[in-house]
């Protein structure tokens, strides 16, 4: 059986005054029916323009410069706007960071998610309402038939990210893009959210790309999680092996930068430096620069990603043998701190 | 929602009184009525006898209030020169300045938001780079330059379009029309383009910028993920977010209108209160110069006010403030 999504040697590039900028450097990643994706990484290393690539929604100036995007039988990249529209917000959904931001502040939220069956059904309105309503009863939404006549404002972040998770789930997607779905949401109410979105996963058969620079988040949900770094995948297998033992030397420092990870009261690790800005990727791993396992190959040559000890788990990393010891390594990075 | 018209009501009225007052203040101490009224022989124990008569040593707040009671009942003084009361005198002419600011706003708003619209959406095409070109030489240009390069082209080398004067027109019910007529219309065309060319560049960039801004937004992008078509995620979700601002502007601007029906009415020799408030500066007509002032400030006060109004039906947010 096919995947149900199948990216392979993905390139986005800004076309920019001075040139191209690449901010999407070849990753490749699969998801089947159901399965859930976590995709990690700090701001910037390219996780949400990767979920747009998905639906072919860069912004401009960005564009798609390589690869390919395989979803159900569609070749997406290479669709016709019209065609890949009656996929985008039908076959896959995505729901965005901020629930104050994405909802039109001057339309109902009846109007807004009537449209989007409209938009993909040939229904009647108010069939397309029937459907609304039956949405809403299943993000656990008080009272839906008032809830279609109010505007965004009138309700809590909380209730408007169950709504825009509503609007995803009203044409019964394949696959569900959550960009940072709690993010701006308060910590009560972040649990709630991510377990709604789980269940409903198992319920609705969809498939989620769960993307987030939550690493603790990430691994409750998904099977599977890839990290990203400045526009690439460097580590990616079974949630279960990326918490408990990372090889990419980024991926544990992520991990021990965790308030969990450490004993209460002491300080927090955190990686030195910051992730480079995309105009001036270093040559060779672009982590090097804030590795501590950094030698001479690694400014020269860029690791591609390899299967390193456990199944299905990959890592792009030259030092990779060092990082077997995590006790050792751990040691080594609390020494930098101190 | 009836609250909030309430106190925009409220305002309003004290607005008015604000422009009345500044009205009163010009009349007051601009030019002497008593010298106006009687000759030089007249002496000066006289004089002071009917200043006392007509009020004019009643204290200031005294005057005031009577100039306000009157303006209450529809009086604001007798016209010098046209000897009948002033408001009369503006009532005749006011047809001929509001079918021109008609006829130039329905020309604006019948322009700006396909234009703006559409210069916002393909930014980069030809007839965008045009407009956006051609309207900073709109702004430019003075409206006496715009109107007298057009009676040039059309009124004189190519003789297609009348350029003075309103035509023929109709009497309904008092108002006397230009509209209802073949002849009148022509009238209006030049006056009304050159009265809107002040106004709709600027707002053809306001749509322009308000749009571009508003399609940049979260929701405009949650609405395209929605798949939504084209269309409507620019007319509905987009345009609907990009009037806002425009609405309010839009009161504002329509005050500067009558402002420029000033120079619009002379150069075309419009009959109307702009016309009229010209030759009353060169008659040194004041009490027809005050009740033009206040005339035309309860107008603009009255526009602003149904304009904010309108807002409220348009933002839902507003709705809310206004009910607590």
């Amino acid at each position: 059986m096919g995947h149900l999504l199948e990216v392979n040697g993905l390139e986005v590039k800004f076309a920019l005054r001075f040139g191209d900028l690449t901010a999407i450097d070849g990753i490749s990643f699969t998801l089947d029916k159901k399965e859930k994706l976590g995709l990690v990484g700090e701001s910037g290393a390219g996780k949400s323009v990767t979920g747009f690539a998905v639906i072919n929604l860069i912004s401009k100036p960005g564009f798609i410069s390589g690869g390919s995007i395989r979803f159900e039988e569609h070749e997406l990249n290479r669709l016709p706007e019209e065609k890949m529209r009656s996929i985008r917000g039908n076959r896959i959904s995505m729901i965005f960071q901020d629930p104050m931001m994405t909802l039109n502040p001057v339309l109902t939220i009846g109007t807004q998610m009537i449209e989007t069956v409209l938009a993909h059904r040939d229904a009647s309105k108010s069939d397309a309402r029937d459907i609304a309503l039956e949405k809403l009863r299943k993000v656990y939404i008080p009272s839906p038939e008032k809830r279609l006549e109010q505007y965004p404002h009138e309700l809590s972040g909380g209730m408007r990210q169950r709504i825009v998770i509503a609007i995803a789930l009203l044409t019964n997607p394949a696959l569900i893009i959550a960009d940072e779905p709690t993010t701006a949401l308060d910590v009560t109410i972040q649990a709630g959210i991510m377990e709604l979105l789980s269940q409903l996963c198992e319920t609705e058969n969809m498939g989620m790309i769960l993307i987030t620079h939550d690493l603790a988040v990430v691994s409750q949900v998904t099977q599977r999680i890839a990290v990203m770094y400045a526009g690439r995948i460097i580590e990616t297998g079974p949630s279960d092996y990326i918490v408990n033992c990372p090889r990419h030397p980024y991926t544990i420092g992520l991990i021990n930068s965790l308030p969990g990870a450490r004993k209460a009261g002491s300080r927090l690790t955190q990686i030195p430096g910051m992730m480079p800005n995309l105009t001036a990727i270093p040559p060779g791993c672009a982590f090097h620069p804030r590795c501590r396992l950094q030698e001479p190959v690694c400014k020269k040559s860029r690791p591609a990603l390899e299967p390193v000890s456990a199944p299905e788990h990959f890592a792009a990393c030259h030092q990779v043998d060092k990082t077997v010891d995590q006790d050792k390594l751990l040691n080594l990075l609390n020494e930098d701190n101190q | 929602m009836f609250a909030f018209i309430v106190r925009r009501i409220i305002q309003a009225i004290f607005v008015m009184v604000i422009i009345a007052g500044i009205g009163f203040t010009v009349q007051n101490k601009l030019g002497d009525p008593v010298r106006d009224m009687v000759g030089e022989r007249v002496s000066v124990a006289e004089r002071e006898a009917l200043r006392d008569k007509l009020g004019l040593n009643d204290p200031f707040l005294t005057q005031f209030g009577r100039f306000v009671r009157n303006a209450v009942h529809g009086d604001l003084g007798i016209s010098y020169f046209h000897n009948k009361p002033t408001v009369d005198v503006i009532l005749s002419k006011a047809p001929a300045t509001l079918e021109l600011v008609f006829g130039s706003t329905v020309m604006i708003l019948v322009l700006c938001f396909p234009i703006g619209i559409y210069t916002a959406i393909k930014p980069k095409t030809w007839f965008s780079r045009f407009v956006m070109g051609s309207s900073t030489i709109g702004v430019a240009v003075p409206v006496f330059l715009t109107a007298i390069t057009l009676i040039y082209i059309f009124g004189v080398e190519l003789k297609w379009l009348p350029s003075y004067g309103r035509g023929e027109t109709v009497d309904i019910w008092g108002w006397d029309t230009g509209l209802l007529t073949a002849d009148g219309l022509l009238h209006l065309i030049l006056p009304s383009i050159s009265l809107s060319s002040i106004m709709l560049p600027l707002y053809i960039r306001l749509i322009r910028s308000e749009m571009m801004e508003v399609l940049e937004t979260e929701y405009i992008k949650f609405a395209w993920a929605k798949g939504l078509r084209r269309y409507r995620v620019w007319l509905v979700h987009a345009f609907k977010n990009t009037l806002l601002p425009v609405v309010t502007v839009f009161g504002v601007e329509i005050g500067i209108l009558f402002a420029f029906t000033l120079l619009t009415e002379t150069v075309f020799q419009w009959q109307g209160m702009g016309f009229m408030f010209l030759e009353a500066v060169e008659r040194s007509d004041t009490a027809l110069l005050v009740a033009y002032l206040v005339v035309v400030g309860v107008m603009f006060v009255v526009i602003n006010t149904l304009v904010d109004i309108a807002y409220g039906f348009i933002n839902p947010m507003v709705r809310i403030t206004g009910a607590k």
